[in-house]
């Protein structure tokens, strides 16, 4: 027989009346004061969770990876320093497959399954724009780190917050300026065919028109897609600089076959890191990217001239000079975005503070505690940059640099201020009821 | 925001590239995409044709090839040729003997039945595809061409590897050519194919004959990897699209074909090369899935296949 310990056997449990008797008194002063034991379990040592939403796998399994390491690496600092209001920090991961349906669904797991704080982490925009809503629907406070436009564009709800990372938007008008002056005036725009896209397809035109520049042509190329020369004859022959802002796996193959079809003879690049993020910029077939700029959101490779915190958070998060993972330098990170992550979860951590958060029940007060929030200043805390925060849109801003391709390394030869990136809100979240 | 995108596509428009250099270009695009689709498809092809097996995991085996070439040539030092050529030999074996291990220990254990072995194959695509995810990573990893020759026209330039992935496809295909048409492994394979039961009562060991199909698929799909994967880099997902195409291809040329899937994957990826430049990558798709369904309708053993007794 299978049940040799007899664990199914009813008769083997002798129910006596003393014992039904304390069952019943236990029952009871439970019955009497769930709240109290609850309550103060709760308030003393249980320990805030935060439902990270992680891309490990799809298009953005790369920046998945990264922003794991960083935010893990930013919980430990948390719970070294004490925690959050005293009370440990607990991530908890679900994979949402960089797809927007499974995303809506990981939240809504995250706020009924795993009754998650909050939830945090998403970097691609088309998931954060399908997974807004259900945020919303639940209630649940939604820190993304996705560098899109739609947080600020006011057009998801109430609980959804970007304070860790700059909006595509304010980043293309910081440095707009600076690529009519130094690159060219006629532009040729490349980008992928979503949301993300589309924030650098509509904002850099008026950005660069203020400043003199033109962009001539804009070429959209869908995210997935994995050989690019046949995009790159509708490239106009007078264009000055070549915009690109490029997802996903094969960025590499992108950036080296744009090397093939130009060789030296190119115009100007000007590139966003997303290119090549997670990739060597050393590799095999990149040596024309010599002499070119990108946009970091945080450097990849040490600078001279690097703060006591910027050192202190390469060291948490375990990156080399070159940007890579110590001992492996091949693993390149994705420097210039995950820093949002570390930034991101002190700001959860000053919010909740300021909220005397308990639990999920003091949501709302959460919120209205972060869209109080005004600035953060550089430190620790904040090692990419000091930055405001607009509470009405739930957005930061901070500073971009813009760094050259030389010997082999990223140097920054600029630096933008935050006030080349603020602009007109073009909402009010606070309006909406929690 | 689709209506947006339109919008945005059309609102700036410019003087472009000159047809002939452009025609040349989407030529040369095309070519180098039918090489690496009629090595995978015809893998694809062989399998069904002689086992009727309809294999979903294909494309797997292809990432595989990838992935294995990424791990061997970064394991050998030296010049980058070195590496690439001991992984255009060593990583189809592997792939070959993998292929062999799953055909033991699944399709065969499912009598070859042609439904289960689809749900079969569905099952091993993700479980190979996770096993790369858990094993590989999720980053997309380079492998160094074996030379970088940079071929200057006066429009534009071209990569010179890719041009002899073309030679090397061709020439690949050749030698299947031979060995299906001229040699007693070949007779074997084609008498199975004809009438399996006729083929076991003349004494051919049909089994081994099946493992032997479903390997050497699987390796002719690597081999296309190998050759792709110094111009696009490995990456866990990379299968999705070849396995769409080689479908694309075989049932437009008909299955089991050899003639037909060369060219059907000619015509396949011509057109995409042709018509993803001139008007867009979309379209492309959305002409070569009207042309299966015309296929399908008309002529439903394919071009060149013949009607399964």
């Amino acid at each position: 027989m299978a049940d040799k310990n007899g664990f199914f056997d009813l008769s083997k449990t002798t129910l006596t009346r003393r014992t039904a008797l304390k069952g019943i008194a236990a029952g009871a002063g439970l019955a009497l004061a769930p709240g109290f034991v609850r309550y103060s379990q709760a308030q003393s040592s249980a320990p805030i969770k935060i439902g990270f939403q992680s891309h490990r796998t799809g298009i953005g399994a790369a920046y998945g990876r990264w922003y794991e390491k960083t935010s893990a690496a930013a919980v430990k600092a948390i719970n070294d320093a004490g925690g959050i209001g005293g009370r440990p920090v607990e991530l908890v991961i679900e994979d949402d497959g960089t797809d927007p349906a499974r995303g809506a669904e990981v939240v809504a797991k995250f706020a009924k399954q795993h009754k998650t704080d909050i939830v945090f982490g998403t970097l691609f925009s088309h998931v954060v724009i399908g997974s807004a809503p259900a945020a919303g629907e639940n209630k649940i406070p939604y820190f993304v780190v996705s560098e899109g436009h739609h947080v600020a564009s006011t057009k998801l709800n109430r609980y959804v917050f970007q304070p860790g990372i700059t909006d595509v938007k304010s980043q293309i008008q910081s440095m707009a300026p600076w690529i009519a002056a130094n690159a060219g005036k006629k532009v040729t725009q490349i980008f992928p065919d979503f949301a993300f896209g589309y924030d650098h397809r509509d904002y850099l035109p008026p950005a660069l028109k203020a400043h003199g520049a033109d962009v001539i042509a804009q070429i959209a190329i869908p995210p997935t897609e994995s050989s690019f020369t046949k995009y790159f004859p509708q490239i106009p022959a007078e264009t000055e600089v070549i915009y690109h802002v490029m997802v996903g796996p094969a960025v590499l193959t992108f950036v080296k076959e744009l090397g093939e079809f130009y060789g030296s003879q190119r115009p100007q690049l000007f590139g966003f890191m997303d290119s090549l993020e997670a990739t060597d910029i050393n590799s095999p077939g990149l040596e024309f990217l010599d002499g070119s700029h990108f946009w970091e959101g945080s450097p990849r490779y040490a600078q001279a001239n690097d703060s006591a915190a910027q050192k202190a958070y390469r060291a948490a998060v375990g990156i080399d000079d070159n940007g890579a993972a110590v001992g492996d330098p091949k693993d390149v990170s994705t420097a210039s975005h995950m820093f949002g992550c570390w930034e991101t979860l002190y700001v959860v951590k000053k919010a909740m503070e300021d909220a005397g958060y308990k639990g999920p029940e003091d949501r709302a007060k959460l919120v209205e505690a972060t869209e109080a929030l005004k600035e953060f200043a550089e430190g620790p805390e904040h090692p990419q940059g000091a930055k405001t925060f607009n509470g009405k849109i739930h957005q930061c801003f901070g500073i971009q640099n813009i760094s050259k391709v030389e010997g082999g390394k990223l140097k920054v030869v600029h630096k933008t201020k935050i006030e080349d990136g603020l602009y007109e809100a073009e909402g009010d979240y606070t309006t909406q009821a929690l | 925001m689709p209506g947006r995108a339109e919008g945005g596509a059309s609102r700036i428009r410019s003087r472009v590239m000159h047809f002939g250099p452009h025609l040349l270009l989407a030529a040369l695009e095309g070519l180098v995409t039918s090489a690496v689709l009629a090595l995978t498809a015809l893998g694809l092809s062989l399998v069904f044709g002689v086992m009727r097996v309809v294999n979903v995991a294909h494309g797997e085996f292809f990432m595989l090839g990838a992935v294995l070439a990424w791990a061997i040539s970064t394991a050998i030092s030296g010049h980058p040729a070195i590496g690439f050529v001991a992984a255009l030999v060593i990583a189809p074996l592997l792939v070959g003997l993998i292929a062999l291990i799953a055909e033991r220990l699944v399709l065969r254990r499912l009598n070859y039945n042609p439904e289960g072995t689809i749900v079969a194959t569905i099952g091993m695509l993700y479980i190979i595809q996770q096993l790369a995810l858990t094993f590989y990573g999720p980053e997309a990893r380079p492998v160094e061409p074996p030379f970088s020759y940079r071929i200057l026209l006066p429009w534009f330039g071209y990569s010179g590897y890719k041009l002899s992935v073309v030679a090397a496809s061709a020439i690949l295909l050749l030698i299947t050519w031979l060995v299906l048409t001229r040699t007693k492994i070949g007779l074997i394979m084609r008498a199975t194919q004809y009438d399996r039961e006729t083929a076991q009562a003349f004494g051919i060991p049909v089994e081994r004959v099946y493992a032997g199909v479903f390997a050497v698929g699987a390796m002719l799909a690597a081999i296309g990897a190998v050759l792709i994967v110094p111009i696009s880099q490995a990456h866990y997902l990379m299968g999705q699209d070849p396995l769409l195409l080689s479908f694309i291809v075989v049932i437009i040329g008909g299955l089991g074909s050899l003639r037909g899937t060369v060219v059907a994957a000619v015509l396949i990826g011509l057109s995409d090369g042709i018509i993803s430049m001139f008007f867009s990558p979309t379209l492309a798709k959305i002409i070569a899935t009207l042309v299966v369904a015309m296929v399908l309708v008309f002529r439903p053993q394919g071009l060149f296949g013949t009607t399964p007794r």
